[in-house]
């Protein structure tokens, strides 16, 4: 018991999904908890302060958007909201007032494991932060603001280099358009989300290989960007 | 051998038929009296306590018992239906109640009384109107009447009694009656029983009572009502004759025609045509003669030739109006000729001989050319009515056409001065002519007559000597003068008849153009809600009023109009409205039913009933009550129904249609999804099975399976999706959020999409750098692209390549993908976008038939367009094509 595994709570009323998803992440070494209501799920995160909290949009009791926003208003413990597709709003909604990611049913259990190892680096208090950033063929150097590609240093713009590091900041979550916004233009008037589609394909231009096929720079439709970190 | 005689096949349906009507119909059992007092609600309640006996559901909804103590031990036992109290004039009147009688539906109802006018604000002005309506609810009914309230008895009964009799009740409803029992008792026995005070007699006719109750006219009235008694059993043996075959002995197939005209002589030849037409047993027409003159005519005798029509209608008469041209009686004959006429009626006025000599008579003219018509012509005496003033013209001139006849005479007078002494006396006279004829033409027949005296008299004073006299010195002149004076009379009556004519043609032209307008209007109007505010406006501007047209809903209850309401409808007006729906007559303003209303309603007749009704509030009197203009309006409630039926039965046809097609579709979609749901649960449901229960099983078979499982799931995921997909955008509740994107973002979205894996690889991309922004909703368009490379890379052989390009030219902007299959089957490339539509090399792989409908339902929405063709190089090939808009300026930013 010296180093027990990180504690998972699952909010989420359907028996089944529970049932596959505890599977799932007892046998990765996970602890795991389960509530079947918003009110159950947030006794327990009070109660048992979860490293990370999965949380299912669709509840019966309450909407998963105000649950997300109870939780908020006394704890950081990351959130990944849960939820299907064509809830693009609901999911935007739910990332403007905190959850730190999304997946979206049906997923597999690689989707899942990986976006809780992300939530639990990005929530590590003790982690350093490292200068050097390397993702596949990409070296960053963040203190130089140096960018090399198989050694070859590639010139970004400063707003190019902006985005980028903002993405490399949150990498393998997603970010969303407004959030980018806020954080690369944040003082420019009348900045639109073109600016960023734009600045975006300039970037994959430059770092990707086949840029109309991203393998990093990726688009969540609908919702933002993400930088993602495996294949 | 005498043949035996066999009845007419086409009598004997109809028999058949009336029978049948006959049996479901409600029964009418009239109890007939010559005078008050002889006993009719006697005989009436003892048969319904006959009745009663017999277990008959009767109520008594009228009796009037007027105190007499064996007549009231008769009501007992019996049900008496409730009064309504009416309030009239700040007082309570009880009143019959009519819905009251209709909401209990009795068997056998007791109606004493026929003639009995209702209290105002009745729904209906009499009490006849109200046993109608109890029969057309199928509720038998008890009635009383006596012989003087017969309407084509009225003048006889008149005539004797010298008291005018006002509550009539039509002979139709007589007519109407099943059986008709007479109460008879001889005028001695009437008259002890008068005296001994068992007759009741209201106030008002008290003073009347010595005319009445005399002898003489008890007789007389006696025998009318044994008369009509007889018509009756005559009719009705007449029928069973008929009916069993036996030969009439009558001549057969009479018809009568009575001509009517403003005059009140009018009158007495309706009723003597309606006593002839009964005796005969022979349908009759009334017909009116609209000729020149009726323009003419003043309002009074317009309104009198509309009453003497509805005479006839209420006589039992059908009702004609023709337009005359020239000779009225060529116009009677053509008529007669044309309706079989066999019998014509006319009066002749009396006017003396010599008139008839010089001027001719139209009856002499009827007469001769009459052929094997009979003409009945009937003499009037009642000249004061027929030597009504009015007959002459009654378009008066106004003053200053008067004014202005003096002025043309005062000109001829100059121009004849200018040309005095140069020229014949002959000529001067015909410059006055031509003065005549121009005051004439322009003025009317007032001032041209005016003119003619003036200038015979101007004349005379100043071009026939002795000069500024007006004596005259040579006899000849004055044979001049009576000729010009003639000519100038005979031109005047001429230009007048002409004007008169004119005023004609151009009515009837307004007429004809007003039902043409209303057609061609209607004609273009699409959809019954459009063709209604057509019709509504046209009614409203032709009939100087506002109109509504209200159509019942799936109940049979009218609904509030979908045109902007011309005039409140409370719900008072609604429920007559709701009645002539229901009843299929006019009521309201100018009728005898519920004219307590705002306005008329008109049922809207369709060939298979009522379609709606039409109401009218006049802005002020109703036009309408002029018989011209009441055809012209029944001519345009009836092209207005005709016109609605047909848009209903086309509205009806095409949500029949569409409510096929969609049946269709929902059957088609129901079987696709259901075969390609299973196809896939199948597969996994298999797998996991298998994984799980078979004992010994390897790992990598167990591996095997679980990935088998897994690939269906995602295919089973795509397919939901496609559903959500379809039924979002057939449920209309698509919402496009549209944003600047690069088509860039776009494909490389959709080809990261994890369900696709490895197969990605098979996909080149080929966008240039330059390409614009396009104004999309990211979610909905990179599902296009995921379905059209879904369909590309599933109709494709698996090692070759999927094509995606992009270019701009114009303002638009394509996007291409394109695959190297076998392509699409030629005549598919429109089909395939059909929901469930698959190309023939579908038929033998999973799908729904969605994916396709999907991109085409979002790229409309997106203003776009798709096609489908075939690549030249083979492989189908997809284009999907956007329009360019203008993105919003960008600002340069320094490298």
């Amino acid at each position: 018991m010296t180093n027990p595994g990180p504690l998972i709570l699952l909010v989420e009323d359907e028996p089944q999904m529970r049932r596959f998803l505890r599977v799932a992440l007892e046998g990765s070494g996970y602890r795991y908890l389960e509530a079947s209501t918003g009110e159950e799920g947030l006794a327990m995160a009070v109660q048992h302060r979860p490293d990370v909290i999965l949380l299912d949009l669709g509840l019966p009791d309450m909407d998963g958007l105000d649950l997300m926003t109870r939780v908020r208003e006394w704890s950081q413990t990351p959130v990944i909201v849960i939820s299907a597709r064509g809830q693009e709003t609901d999911k935007i909604g739910a990332l403007d007032v905190g959850a730190d990611d999304y997946l979206t049913k049906p997923f597999g259990t690689g989707e899942l494991l990986a976006r809780i190892r992300v939530a639990l680096r990005h929530a590590d208090p003790g982690a350093v932060e490292d200068p050097m950033f390397i993702l596949g063929r990409w070296r960053v150097d963040l203190a130089k603001r140096q960018i090399l590609i198989d050694g070859k240093e590639v010139h970004l713009t400063p707003l190019e280099y902006g985005l980028f590091t903002t993405l490399i900041r949150h990498a393998g979550k997603v970010v969303t358009q407004r959030q980018l916004l806020k954080e690369v233009w944040g003082g420019v008037a009348g900045a639109q989300p073109l600016y960023l589609r734009v600045y975006m394909a300039q970037l994959r231009h430059k770092l990707e290989e086949d840029p109309s096929r991203p393998r990093y720079l990726r688009t969540e439709p609908g919702v933002g960007y993400r930088l993602r970190m495996e294949d | 051998m005498p043949e035996p005689r066999r009845p007419d096949p086409d009598q004997l349906l109809r028999k058949v038929q009336q029978a049948e009507a006959i049996e479901h119909r409600a029964k009418l059992k009239v109890f007939f009296g010559a005078a008050p007092g002889v006993g009719k609600t006697y005989a009436m309640l003892s048969e319904a306590q006959e009745r009663r006996a017999e277990g008959v559901d009767l109520v008594i909804g009228v009796v009037e018992t007027h105190g007499r103590s064996e007549t009231a031990a008769l009501t007992e036992g019996l049900e008496i239906l409730p009064r309504k109290e009416l309030a009239y004039a700040g007082q309570f009147f009880p009143e019959f109640d009519l819905d009251g009688a209709l909401a209990r539906r009795p068997g056998l109802i007791l109606m004493d009384e026929l003639a009995h006018t209702n209290v105002k604000g009745s729904r209906h002005a009499k009490r006849w109107q109200d046993v109608l309506e109890l029969l057309d609810a199928g509720v038998d009914v008890y009635t009383t009447m006596n012989v003087q309230h017969l309407e084509s008895l009225k003048d006889v009964v008149a005539q004797i009694t010298e008291v005018v009799v006002r509550e009539n009740v039509p002979d139709t409803v007589m007519a109407r009656a099943d059986e008709v029992e007479l109460v008879d008792l001889s005028p001695d026995d009437l008259l002890v029983r008068l005296k001994e005070g068992k007759v009741y007699l209201p106030d008002q006719a008290r003073h009347a009572r010595d005319h009445f109750f005399r002898k003489g006219n008890l007789l007389a009235l006696r025998e009318l009502a044994l008369r009509h008694t007889a018509e009756n059993v005559d009719a009705q043996m007449r029928r069973y004759m008929e009916s069993e075959g036996i030969r009439k002995t009558w001549a057969a197939g009479d018809r009568l025609l009575v001509c009517v005209g403003p005059d009140g002589l009018s009158e007495r030849l309706i009723r003597a045509t309606r006593r002839m037409a009964g005796s005969l047993g022979a349908p009759w027409v009334a017909l009116y003669v609209e000729s020149p003159r009726h323009f003419r005519f003043n309002e009074a005798e317009r309104s009198r030739v509309e009453e003497n029509l509805r005479l006839a209608e209420k006589l039992g008469g059908e009702t004609a109006v023709i337009e005359g041209g020239g000779r009225t009686d060529e116009d009677i004959l053509a008529f007669a000729h044309d309706r079989n006429i066999t019998k014509i009626v006319v009066g002749k006025p009396s006017r003396s001989r010599w008139i008839d000599t010089f001027l001719g008579s139209p009856v002499d003219d009827l007469i001769r050319h009459s052929g094997d018509i009979d003409i009945y012509v009937i003499t009037g005496e009642t000249t004061k009515q027929t030597a009504s003033p009015s007959i002459r013209s009654r378009i008066t001139s106004p003053l200053r056409n008067y004014l202005l006849s003096i002025l043309a005479v005062a000109l001829s007078t100059a121009v004849a001065a200018l040309l005095f002494r140069r020229t014949e006396l002959a000529d001067i006279v015909m410059i006055y002519l031509l003065g005549i004829l121009i005051v004439a033409t322009r003025f009317g027949r007032g001032p041209s007559l005016m003119a003619s005296l003036l200038s015979v008299a101007a004349f005379d004073f100043i071009f026939v000597p002795p000069y500024l006299t007006f004596a005259v010195r040579d006899l000849r002149h004055v044979g001049t003068f009576s000729v010009m004076l003639l000519v100038g009379i005979v031109i005047g009556n001429l230009t007048e008849r002409i004007r008169a004519q004119v005023r004609l043609a151009r009515a009837r032209e307004h007429r004809t153009q007003a039902l043409f307008h209303l057609g061609q209007e209607l004609a273009r109007s699409a959809g019954s809600t459009a063709l209604v505010a057509s019709a509504v406006q046209n009614v409203a501007n032709q009939f100087q009023s506002h109109a509504v047209v209200l159509l019942p809903d799936a109940t049979g209850r009218l609904e509030m109009p979908t045109h902007p309401l011309a005039f409140p409808l409370n719900e008072q007006e609604r429920g007559v409205a709701q009645w002539v729906f229901e009843h299929d007559e006019p009521a309201g303003l100018g009728t005898l039913t519920l004219p307590g209303a705002r306005a008329t309603y008109l049922p809207l007749k369709g060939s298979k009933g009522n379609l709606g009704v039409i109401g009218l509030l006049p802005d002020g009197a109703p036009q309408w009550a002029e018989p011209d203009q009441r055809q012209l309006l029944d001519a345009f409630t009836n092209q207005t129904a005709l016109a609605l039926e047909r848009a209903l039965l086309a509205e009806q046809s095409i949500a029949d249609r569409r409510h096929a097609d969609e049946e269709r579709l929902r059957n088609a979609l129901l079987s696709s999804v259901s075969h390609d749901l299973r196809t896939p649960l199948g597969v996994i449901t298999g797998a996991v099975s298998t994984a799980l229960e078979t004992p010994d099983i390897s790992d990598s078979t167990r591996r095997d399976l679980l990935i088998s499982a897994q690939e269906e799931a995602q295919r089973l995921h795509r397919l939901v999706s496609n559903l959500l997909d379809i039924t979002r955008l057939e449920a209309g509740a698509l919402e496009l959020h549209t944003e600047w994107i690069p088509v860039e973002e776009v494909v490389g979205a959709a080809l990261n999409r994890r369900e696709f894996g490895p197969e990605t690889a098979r996909v080149r991309t080929q966008l240039p750098e330059n390409l614009p922004p396009v104004a999309m909703d990211p979610v909905l368009m990179e599902q296009v692209l995921v379905n059209l490379l879904d369909n590309a890379l599933k109709y494709s052989p698996p090692d070759s390549h999927v094509d995606i390009k992009a270019w701009a030219a114009g303002k638009s902007l394509t996007l291409s993908v394109t695959d190297h299959g076998p392509g699409i089957a030629l005549g598919e490339e429109e089909r395939i976008f059909e929901k469930l539509a698959r190309g023939q090399a579908a038929a033998t792989r999973p799908g729904t038939g969605l994916g396709l409908a999907i991109c085409k339902g979002i790229v409309t929405a997106h203003g776009g367009r798709i096609q489908a063709v075939n690549h030249p190089q083979g492989g189908a090939q997809f284009l999907v094509t956007l329009p360019l808009g203008t993105p919003p300026l960008m600002p340069v930013e320094a490298p």
